[in-house]
C-alpha cells in the first residue's frame, strides 16, 4: 500500500511540474539593439543599404571564401532563402574577403548561391562589433533590429529557430505605432 | 557591441638567431612559428582550392632563397567538415620553415637584414580568422 502511495505521489510529481519553457531562439524585442545601417555594393555594383530591407526579416552572414565552417551554412542560407523569401525573409551574406570578386564570384557560382552578396570591409565589420570571427551571423526582425547574434559555425534548427519565431511574431510594437499599411485609409 | 572572445590567435614566430653566410656558399635559415592550442592552419598544400596555404617570402636582403621547405602536413578531419568531406592540410602547435639561401659572391660583406612575411590563416574547431601576414626579418652576417 505504502508503495503504491509512494509511486502516486512520485507519478502526481512529474505529472504537475512545470514544463520547461521552450528556448527563445530571438531576443525579446524590448532588449534588441538596431542594426548598424551599411552601404555596401553587389556584384553589379549597386549599392545596398540594410536599411533597404526594413519590414523584411534578413539573416545577415559574415563569411570569406576561405572559410570552411562558412561553406557548412552556406547550403542551409540557400534552403532559407528558397523556403522562406515569399513570407518576408532574405539571405545577405557579406564577404570579407580582401581579394574581392575576384576571389567571391567563382566561389558564388560553383556553389549556386541563390542570394545577394555584398562584399564587405573593415568599417561595416568594426560596426556590427569587430567581426573577427567567420562565419558571423546577425538574425535582422522586421524593424531592423537584431535579434539574435551567432558567432561560428550554428546548427541549422537555431537559424531555422529564430527564421520561424520571426516570422510568425512580428515585433508588437510594429503594431499600432501609427504607421499605415498602403491600402489602408 | 564587441563580439567577445572570439579574436583571431596570434601566431608566434621565435627570435632568429644571427646567420653567418659566406660569399658565394649557401646559408640556411630556420624560422620557428607557433600556433595557441585548439587552432590550426592550413598547410603550404591546402585541400581545397579556396583555402589560403601557410606561404613564407622573403622580400628584402643581401640573400637570394632558393627554396623554401615546408612543415610536413597533418590530415585531419575537423567538427565543421561534413563526414564525407576531404580531411584537411594543416599545421598545428610548433612548426618550421626552412629556407636555403644563396649569397652572392659579390655581396657586401658585413651585417644586413633579411626581411620577409609569413602568411597564414588560422581556424579553430567552429571558426576561422582572416589571413594574417606577419614580418620575419633575421640578421645575416656576410662574410
Amino acid at each position: 500500500m505504502l508503495s503504491t502511495v509512494a509511486v502516486a505521489v512520485v507519478l502526481g510529481t512529474v505529472a504537475c511540474a512545470p514544463k520547461a519553457p521552450a528556448r527563445r531562439a530571438v531576443k525579446d524585442g524590448k532588449t534588441r539593439n538596431p542594426a548598424p545601417d551599411f552601404a555596401l555594393k553587389d556584384a553589379s555594383g549597386k549599392l545596398v543599404h540594410l536599411s533597404d530591407y526594413k519590414g523584411k526579416v534578413v539573416l545577415l552572414d559574415f563569411w570569406a571564401t576561405w572559410c570552411g565552417p562558412c561553406g557548412i551554412e552556406i547550403p542551409w542560407f540557400k534552403e532559407f532563402e528558397r523556403k522562406y523569401k515569399d513570407r518576408g525573409f532574405e539571405v545577405v551574406g557579406i564577404s570579407m574577403d580582401d581579394d574581392g570578386w575576384k576571389a567571391i564570384n567563382p566561389f558564388v557560382s560553383d556553389n549556386k548561391i541563390n542570394y545577394r552578396i555584398l562584399l564587405g570591409d573593415d568599417k561595416t565589420g568594426d560596426k556590427y562589433g569587430s567581426v573577427e570571427a567567420l562565419p558571423t551571423t546577425f538574425i535582422i526582425d522586421q524593424e531592423g533590429r537584431i535579434a539574435s547574434v551567432h558567432v561560428g559555425l550554428t546548427s541549422r534548427k537555431d537559424f531555422e529557430d529564430a527564421i520561424q519565431q520571426l516570422l510568425e511574431t512580428p515585433p508588437a510594437d510594429s503594431v499600432g505605432n501609427g504607421t499605415r499599411r498602403p491600402n489602408e485609409s | 557591441m564587441g563580439l567577445g572572445a572570439q579574436m583571431s590567435p596570434k601566431l608566434t614566430i621565435a627570435p632568429l638567431p644571427t646567420v653567418k653566410a659566406a660569399k658565394g656558399a649557401a646559408a640556411v635559415v630556420t624560422v620557428k612559428a607557433s600556433l595557441p592550442p585548439g587552432y590550426h592552419a592550413n598547410s603550404d598544400t591546402p585541400t581545397e582550392k579556396y583555402l589560403v596555404p601557410l606561404s613564407l617570402k622573403w622580400t628584402g636582403g643581401p640573400l637570394q632563397a632558393e627554396s623554401v621547405t615546408y612543415p610536413k602536413a597533418s590530415s585531419e578531419h575537423y567538427p565543421f567538415q561534413k563526414p564525407g568531406d576531404k580531411p584537411l592540410s594543416v599545421v598545428t602547435g610548433e612548426f618550421s620553415i626552412t629556407t636555403k639561401f644563396k649569397v652572392a659572391p659579390d655581396a657586401n660583406s658585413g651585417p644586413a637584414s633579411e626581411t620577409g612575411t609569413l602568411r597564414y590563416q588560422a581556424c579553430d574547431n567552429r571558426a576561422c580568422y582572416p589571413p594574417k601576414n606577419v614580418p620575419v626579418s633575421v640578421t645575416v652576417s656576410v662574410q
